[in-house]
This record gives C-alpha cells, structure tokens and sequence, in this order.
C-alpha cells in the first residue's frame, strides 16, 4: 500500500476547564490502511468522541500529528476543513441526522451541494447511484419519516458514500436499531467494505459489532489499551440468516 | 458554492417549513403593502386638491380688505370697507398683468318661489367674474355690461337652489323669485361645480350684477372682495405686484402705513394645501415605514429562533462540508428570500387594497412608482440587515456542539 488512509502520531488532546487542564487523549498513534474496517471502542470517557471528533475533521490536536489522506489538518482553516470533510469523510451518526421533511434523494444530494465541482445532473445521478447500493432504489421519494429506523440509516450511509469519501466514520451507527436492523446495517457496511474497498472507522462501545470488523483498537483512559486485528471477522450477514425469523419483520423498525 | 446551489438550499429549507417562512413574510407584506396604499391615498387626494384648484382657475387673484388700525383697535378684514370702484378703475388703469376684473358684494338671504323658500347667498359680480371663476352656463344667458349699469333684477341659480325651490323639474329659466324683499327673474343656470375643497357648495348660490346686490339689497358702495386673472398662471406674481402699487396709489397710503388690503393669488392656496397634505403624506409614510421596520424585527426573531431550533441542522450540514461562509449564505438568502417573496405579495396586496378604497370609498388614488420601489428596496436591505446578525450566529457555531445539541 503505498499511501494510507489516515495516520496518527502521538496524538493529543488537552481541554482548558477553568483552571484545570483535561487531557482527553494523551498519545495515540496508529494508522488505517485503505480497505480496513476498523472499530474503537471504549467506554465513556476513553476519549473515544474526542478521538472521533478529530478523526472526523471537526476538531484539531492539541499536540501531534493527523494525516488523512496525506494531508495534515493541522495546517488547515477551518472552511479548508469543512472542504476537507466534504471531499473525504463521509459521516454515519447514530440519530441518522436526515433533514426532516426532505426526501431521501435530496438529502442524499445535500453534500455535493456543498462541492461546486459537480453539476445538477451529476449530483442527481450519484445521489441515485448511492442509494442503490444501500438498496434504497424504490424510496427517493420518501420523506425521512416515511422510512423505517434501519431505512432512514441506509440512506444516512448513502449520504456519506455519495461524495466518494477516503473513509466512512460511524459513530455508533447502531445505536437506534435493534439488533436484527443492527446486523442488516453492519451487513451493508461489511458489504462496501468487502466489495467496493471503502475504508471504514466505526466508533461503538458494543463488543458484537465489533466482532464484524478486521480490525479493534481499544481505548481507555486517553490511550490505546489493545490493537487487535480479526483475522476471521464475523458475517453479518449470516448472523442475519441465522437469526430465528419474528413475526415482526418488516413491519416499521421505528426508533427514537 | 455558487449561487444557484444556496438557493436551492435557502428554497428547500424554507419550503420546509411553510407556516414559518409566510408568518415571518406577513410583516413584510403588511408593512410593504401599507406603504403603498397610504402613499398612493395621500398622493391621490394631493391631486384631487390640486385638481379643484385648477379648476378654481389657477391664474386667480382676489383682492380682500386687510385688517387695520382705527383709532388703535383692529378691526377685522371682511368688515373693513375700503374697496369701491375706484379701485377697480385704477386696477384696470394700472396692472397691465391683469385681463379680467370684477367686484364682488355678498348677501345672505332666503330665495323664495311661492311657497318654497331656501337659504342661500347671492354674489353681486360683474359679467367677468364668469371667465374668472371659470364659471360656466348650462342653460339661458348671462347678464352683460347694460345690466350692470341699470342694476337690472336678473339673476344667474345654481344647481342645489334649484333642486331646493323647483323641486319638481320645471324649467326656472324666465321665472321670477324672490331674494328677500326684491324680485329676479333668472336668466340663466349654472352648471354644477360640486363641493370646493373646504367641503362648500360651489352650486348653493345666486349670482346677479354687482349693482343690484350694492343699491337694492345692501345699499353699500363697498366691495367685499375684488376678482381678477393674470394673463397666465406665470405673471401672476408681476400682477400681484402691480396691483399692490396701484391699490396703495388708489388708497392714498404713506409709505409707513402697512397695506389696509391683501392680495391673494391660488398658488398660495395650492401651496399652503399641497404641503397640507403633502405632510399627510410624509405622516403616512412613515407610520407605514414603522411597519415595515417592525416585519424586519419579525424576520429577525424568526430567523433567530430558526437557527437555534435548527442547530442539530446546522452542526450536519458543517460536518458535511458547509463552511461557516456557506451557512451565513444560507441563513441569510432566507432571509432575502422571505423579504423578497414578501415584497411582491405586499406590492400586489397594496395594489389590490389601493383599489378596493377606490372602489368602495371612492377616494382619488395614485400609486406613484417611487412608493413601490422603495418598499422594495426597502424590504430586500430589511431582509439583508435583519438576517445578517442571525446568519452570523449561525455561522460561528461550533460543529461539534451544534451536532451534539438537542
């Protein structure tokens, strides 16, 4: 592999609380080949959502470095950021965060909006593109709250994939679903992980969905507790088959 | 992002909530549309002054006694008695200015037909005062010159007399009535000329020579007012020159005597009403301008409320690639939107209201085209003002904070 997707040097993160200092992340170093699905976990107070928030472009080190995509954000403004984020992260939260009373296509469109680069007819046609791989191709006209919780997430993640982003980052993307929309969501993202290579950074604190991906680094206490790779990840998709069939399937995942 | 991007994005996120976006316009609507409707009525009757004016015969002089000293008390004008027909010969002698001239004498008095008698007044005039008031003949003649001179006992009747003493359509040309004691027989009608613009009636009159009114009814040798025109609207200040001089020549006044007369032309009238009304005007406008203020301060709070409401919005769309450029954009192109969309509804609403107070009140209206560009402009820069400040707050939210914010 000749570039990496992200690579972090002896990261830090220091808060000013009055006169006290918190120091949320104190050294953390690891790096993410393309094509990895890598999960952190931790519990509160790890330094998880700090570690995420820098990761994911919106915050920047106190001390250290992070390169994503060989470019150094520390260099960067904050619209070269916000230009960043659009070009290379796609973002999956765990409340969806779909505009409300905007159909799926348009909230899909919403981040080429914000790309100058690309024209009406191209934005459109991605935005249908990457709905049909979350399988999502009957709903473009849907409005959020006509979706189910697992459907509105898979249009969550089409969001993220439409800018073709370096790295999709999760942040507790299952946290809404239940387990059988859980396993279906992580068996999308292994999916886009397995077949179109995408780079995927899923930060959660549940242990079974960890077991889904190639890779876990474990935080605690402002640094990295365990680096595992999984060699043999689960399928989330035969997790799914195996599960026993209920009688409410496919009836309305709704959650809030 | 280029503009048609932001306004697809500002257009989707106001179609979004529609209730919002038309509450917050309401002000604007209101206020633009008052604006128009007040300065199109205040313009209207301006106008409609002006026009009754004219109509008066813009080129009018009158000449009344002034209020003076005697023997220290002053006395009012109209009771004064200082004009007479020397006057009126050293006017014609002495004020090339002027074409036409005739005295006036009044007399209040009961017009009497049979049994049917109406108060009216009767103006003694000379044939001129016709062309001077711009006074016209819908039926008979008018007396001449021969009737000044035997005092003759005709008589010219205007239209409410008429309606009043012939209630029942007879033709009054050739009949006699009475005014007071004395006989006239009328010899002509005069059109109808409606109300002036003091709210008198211009048509509650007898109109017969100045003689007969001063020997066979007040048995005076004194004017109550002199009428004349200038040439034109133009020279009627060299005339009110001219005769000024020639009336202080004709009363013999020393050069430290104030004058024992006044000389009034229509220009003052329309000038003392225009700007009457022209403040009416301005008052209007500026209650109107308030409203349109205060729909700016509804934008605001709207705008306001909106972006904390929508901070979980805002936080998505900056972690997607908005820059705080692209959210400031948004917000206010919002903003101008609603201003905008408000505008021409209120443009529209303050045409249609314009004429429904026409219609139904019958006021004289005149949309002038500077009101509705200022509205305009004034409603698109309220828009830009009032929803910068929101915009800017907006845009200065932290993304992080604004994501995780419920």
């Amino acid at each position: 592999m000749s570039k990496k997707a992200l690579e972090i040097k002896d990261l830090k993160r220091e808060f000013q609380m009055g006169s006290e200092t918190v120091r949320a992340l104190k050294g953390i170093s690891f790096s993410v080949e393309p094509g990895e699905f890598v999960t952190i976990m931790g519990s509160s107070g790890s330094g998880k959502t700090t570690l995420l928030n820098i990761l994911g472009c919106l915050d920047k080190p106190t001390i250290g470095e992070y390169l994503l995509d060989g470019v150094d954000i520390k260099k960067l403004s904050r619209d070269e950021l916000a230009q960043l984020r659009n070009h290379k992260i796609g973002f999956v939260f765990q409340a969806y965060n779909l505009l409300a009373r905007t159909s799926a296509l348009e909230n899909v469109e919403l981040p080429l909006l914000y790309n100058k680069e690309i024209s009406v007819s191209e934005r459109r046609e991605r935005a249908m593109h990457a709905l049909e791989a979350v399988k999502l191709e009957n709903r473009f006209d849907h409005m959020p709250n006509q979706l189910s919780g697992g459907q509105q997430q898979r249009v969550a993640i089409a969001r993220a994939l439409v800018n073709q982003p370096v790295m999709i980052l999760a942040d507790e993307a299952t946290g809404n679903l239940d387990s059988r929309t859980s396993y279906e969501i992580m068996a999308l993202m292994q999916e886009l992980n397995q077949k179109q290579g995408k780079t995927i950074v899923f930060v959660t604190h549940e242990p079974d969905i960890a077991a889904f991906s190639s890779r876990t680094i474990q935080l605690r206490d402002g640094i990295i507790q365990k680096d595992t790779k999984n060699a043999s990840p689960k399928s989330a998709k035969e997790m799914l088959a195996a599960l026993p069939v209920t009688d409410d399937y496919n009836i309305d995942h709704e959650h809030k | 992002m280029n503009i048609s991007n932001l306004f697809r994005i500002a257009y989707r996120a106001l179609l979004r909530n529609k209730l919002r976006a038309f509450l917050t316009m309401l002000g604007i609507i209101i206020g633009v549309a008052s604006v128009i409707a007040m300065v199109a009525i205040g313009q209207g009757s301006k106008q409609s002054i002006h026009d009754q004016l004219s109509n008066m015969g813009t080129n009018m002089l009158t000449v009344q006694p002034a209020s003076n000293l005697n023997g220290g008390v002053r006395i009012a004008g109209t009771s004064f008695q200082t004009l007479t027909i020397k006057d009126i010969v050293a006017l014609k002698a002495n004020a090339p200015d002027i074409t036409e001239i005739s005295p006036a004498v009044t007399s209040r008095g009961q017009a009497i037909n049979g049994p049917l008698n109406w108060p009216t007044s009767m103006s003694g005039v000379a044939p001129e005062y016709l062309d001077i008031r711009k006074l016209s003949l819908k039926d008979g003649i008018a007396f001449t010159q021969n009737d000044v001179l035997t005092a003759a006992k005709v008589c010219l009747i205007g239209q409410t007399v008429i309606d009043n003493i012939f209630p029942n359509g007879e033709n009054p040309i050739g009949k006699v009535i009475r005014f007071g004691h004395i006989p006239f027989q009328i010899i002509g009608v005069l059109n109808a000329k409606g109300f002036n613009a003091f709210g008198q009636d211009q048509d509650d009159i007898l109109i017969a020579p100045y003689t007969t009114v001063q020997k066979r009814i007040l048995a005076t040798i004194y004017y109550s007012n002199i009428y004349a025109s200038a040439s034109s609207e133009g020279v009627t200040d060299a005339a009110v020159t001219e005769m000024t001089q020639a009336l202080r020549t004709s009363h013999r006044l020393r050069d430290s005597e104030d004058n024992d007369f006044t000389v009034r032309t229509q220009q003052e009238l329309i000038a003392t009403l225009s700007s009457t009304s022209g403040l009416l005007t301005v008052l209007l406008t500026v209650v109107a301008g308030i409203s349109l203020v205060i729909g700016g301060i509804g934008i605001m709070n709207i705008m306001y409320v909106s972006v904390t409401e929508r901070t979980k919005e805002i936080g998505l769309r900056m972690s997607i690639g908005a820059r705080g450029k692209d959210i400031l954009l948004q917000f206010l192109m919002e903003a101008i939107l609603i201003s905008i969309t408000g505008g021409v509804i209120g443009v529209l609403l303050g045409f249609l209201s314009t004429q429904i107070v026409t219609l139904t009140l019958g006021w004289p209206t005149i949309i002038s085209q500077s009101s509705v560009m200022l509205s305009f402009v004034v409603c698109a820069v309220t828009g830009i003002f009032f929803g910068y400040y929101p915009a800017q707050k907006a845009s200065r939210l932290d993304p992080i904070e604004a994501l995780r914010y419920e």
